[in-house]
């Protein structure tokens, strides 16, 4: 593939330019005393405009507990998901907090820090229900969104159960709140959208389907800033802060082993 | 132009689909006797019944015919709950279905009835049948005679606006066809093959309701 041994290597020629520019990432932030953010603005409950119209969610507490850590002022740049990562590259952003997932073709452009946000699809249920696994679903129902991810894996997990599919998110989730389900196959952000808005039928998570947590992205080749956002959210892990925003904005604990 | 048509796609999935058309036969055969009877009930209710009773049943009349099916729907499966009755997808679907035709037939049959000539049932009355008989031999024979024909397209709207059912998860055809589509993305094939499956499923009941129409009714 020659093509895409020409695109990594333009990646690559940037980065180096990159850092040619930017002797160190870190050094400038600490210099400048400021640190740029990219977080999203459409993707509650990560980040959306709140009633006074700035950005709030999970991604922007983080920005701002690593600003408070780095003892820099915290600069807000609210982006979407298709320009998040060019703002990074452009360094009209230092760090991109904005509940990005790794795959492959990201790897190669821009560098990811440990997990600080889980962002999984599961099966969710009400407390009264005992499920711990796929094998424990037979002979339940489950409610899910045809066609979606959750909705196929579980298909294939618990040929067993009785999968009740309907035609999207809004049918689903008035399915599980009204009762005719109560176990509902879905992600962990509309899990918290219906805890928060129906306390009474909090869905808590039984077991996770796929899981893809967000990470921290910033610029290749910045090794001591990396360094330094590992070590802030490992700080923070372990103090029970990120524990606290995950009951905040999912109203849900972190998964076990997260 | 250039789109190849695969329905070899569709063969895995045959008793998913065979399935939804059984589905939506029994739907429909159930629910059209019990929405009949709910139809002749009411239609008796407001032309012989008490004045209280005609009213109950012309404000059940406008409300079904008033208001869309999906949203009846909706409120039978999603709504009830709240008040503690929980129907499982398929009562429900059968629920809104005899609760939709009822309301429907209930008006056809009225007119039907309404077309019956005084005399008749005068004459009935005077040859002293009892209300009951004038009902069964005089009204409602002459009645189902005249607006058969009418009642028929109505078994098949409603057969063919039993497709929304799906909606709450119950297995119709339709349902069978989503699901079909979500899987091989076969949109094109699956849907024209449902058309042509409802298609065949209302020419078939047009002929079946006709070949029982000259049965009932055969002329004298």
């Amino acid at each position: 593939m020659p093509f895409k041994k020409l695109l990594l290597a333009a990646a690559l020629a940037t980065a180096a330019v990159t850092t040619q520019a930017h002797a160190d990432a870190l050094d400038s932030i600490m210099k400048s005393k400021v640190i740029k953010i990219a977080v999203p603005q459409d993707f509650a409950p990560f980040g959306s405009a709140g009633l006074d119209l700035k950005p709030q969610g999970y991604d922007i507490d983080m920005a701002h507990l690593i600003g408070k850590e780095l003892g820099v002022k915290t600069e807000i740049i609210p982006v979407t998901s298709a320009n998040r990562i060019p703002y990074l590259q452009t360094n009209k952003a230092d760090l991109v907090i904005s509940s990005l997932g790794k795959n492959e073709e990201r790897e190669k452009v821009i560098d990811f820090s440990i997990a600080y946000a889980p962002f999984f699809s599961g099966v969710f249920g009400t407390k009264a229900i005992a499920v711990a696994s796929a094998a424990d679903l037979k002979g339940k129902t489950i409610g899910a969104t045809r066609g979606a991810i959750e909705e196929q894996a579980l298909t294939a997990l618990a040929p067993d159960a009785t999968v009740k599919r309907f035609e999207d998110n809004n049918a689903t989730i008035a399915a599980f709140v009204s009762g005719q389900v109560d176990l509902i196959a879905t992600g962990n952000t509309v899990a918290a959208a219906i805890a928060e808005k129906v306390p009474a039928r909090a869905p808590a998570l039984k077991f996770v389907i796929k899981d893809s947590p967000c990470y921290v992205g910033l610029n290749k080749n910045e090794p001591a800033l990396l360094a330094k956002i590992n070590e802030v959210i490992t700080k923070a892990k372990a103090s029970g802060e990120i524990g606290k925003l995950s009951e905040k904005w999912l109203k849900a604990p972190l998964p076990p082993g997260f | 132009m250039s789109y190849k048509l695969q329905f070899a796609e569709l063969l895995p999935y045959w008793n998913v689909l065979l399935y939804g058309l059984l589905f939506t036969i029994v739907l429909t055969v159930v629910s059209t006797a019990a929405g009949i009877a709910v139809g002749t009930a009411g239609a008796a209710a407001r032309t012989f019944g008490p004045v209280w009773l005609g009213r109950i049943v012309a404000v059940y009349v406008e409300l079904i015919r008033n208001t869309p099916f999906i949203v009846q729907l909706f409120f039978i499966f999603f709504g009830l709950p709240a008040l503690g009755l929980k129907l499982s997808e398929t009562t429900a679907a059968f629920l809104a279905m005899v609760i939709n035709l009822g309301a429907y037939s209930t008006e056809i049959i009225r007119a039907g009835i309404e077309a019956v000539p005084k005399g008749h049932i005068e004459a009935g009355l005077s040859l002293a049948m009892s209300k009951w008989e004038v009902l069964r031999h005089i009204v409602l024979n002459q009645a189902f005679r005249k607006i058969y024909p009418a009642l028929s397209s109505q078994i098949i709207i409603v057969m063919l606006g039993s497709a929304v059912v799906s909606q709450i998860s119950a297995e119709d055809l339709t349902y069978a066809a989503n699901f079909v589509a979500s899987r091989n993305f076969r949109n094109f094939e699956v849907y024209l093959l449902v058309a042509l499956g409802y298609l065949l499923l209302a020419l078939l009941t047009r002929s079946l309701l006709r070949a029982l129409g000259r049965v009932i009714f055969k002329a004298r």
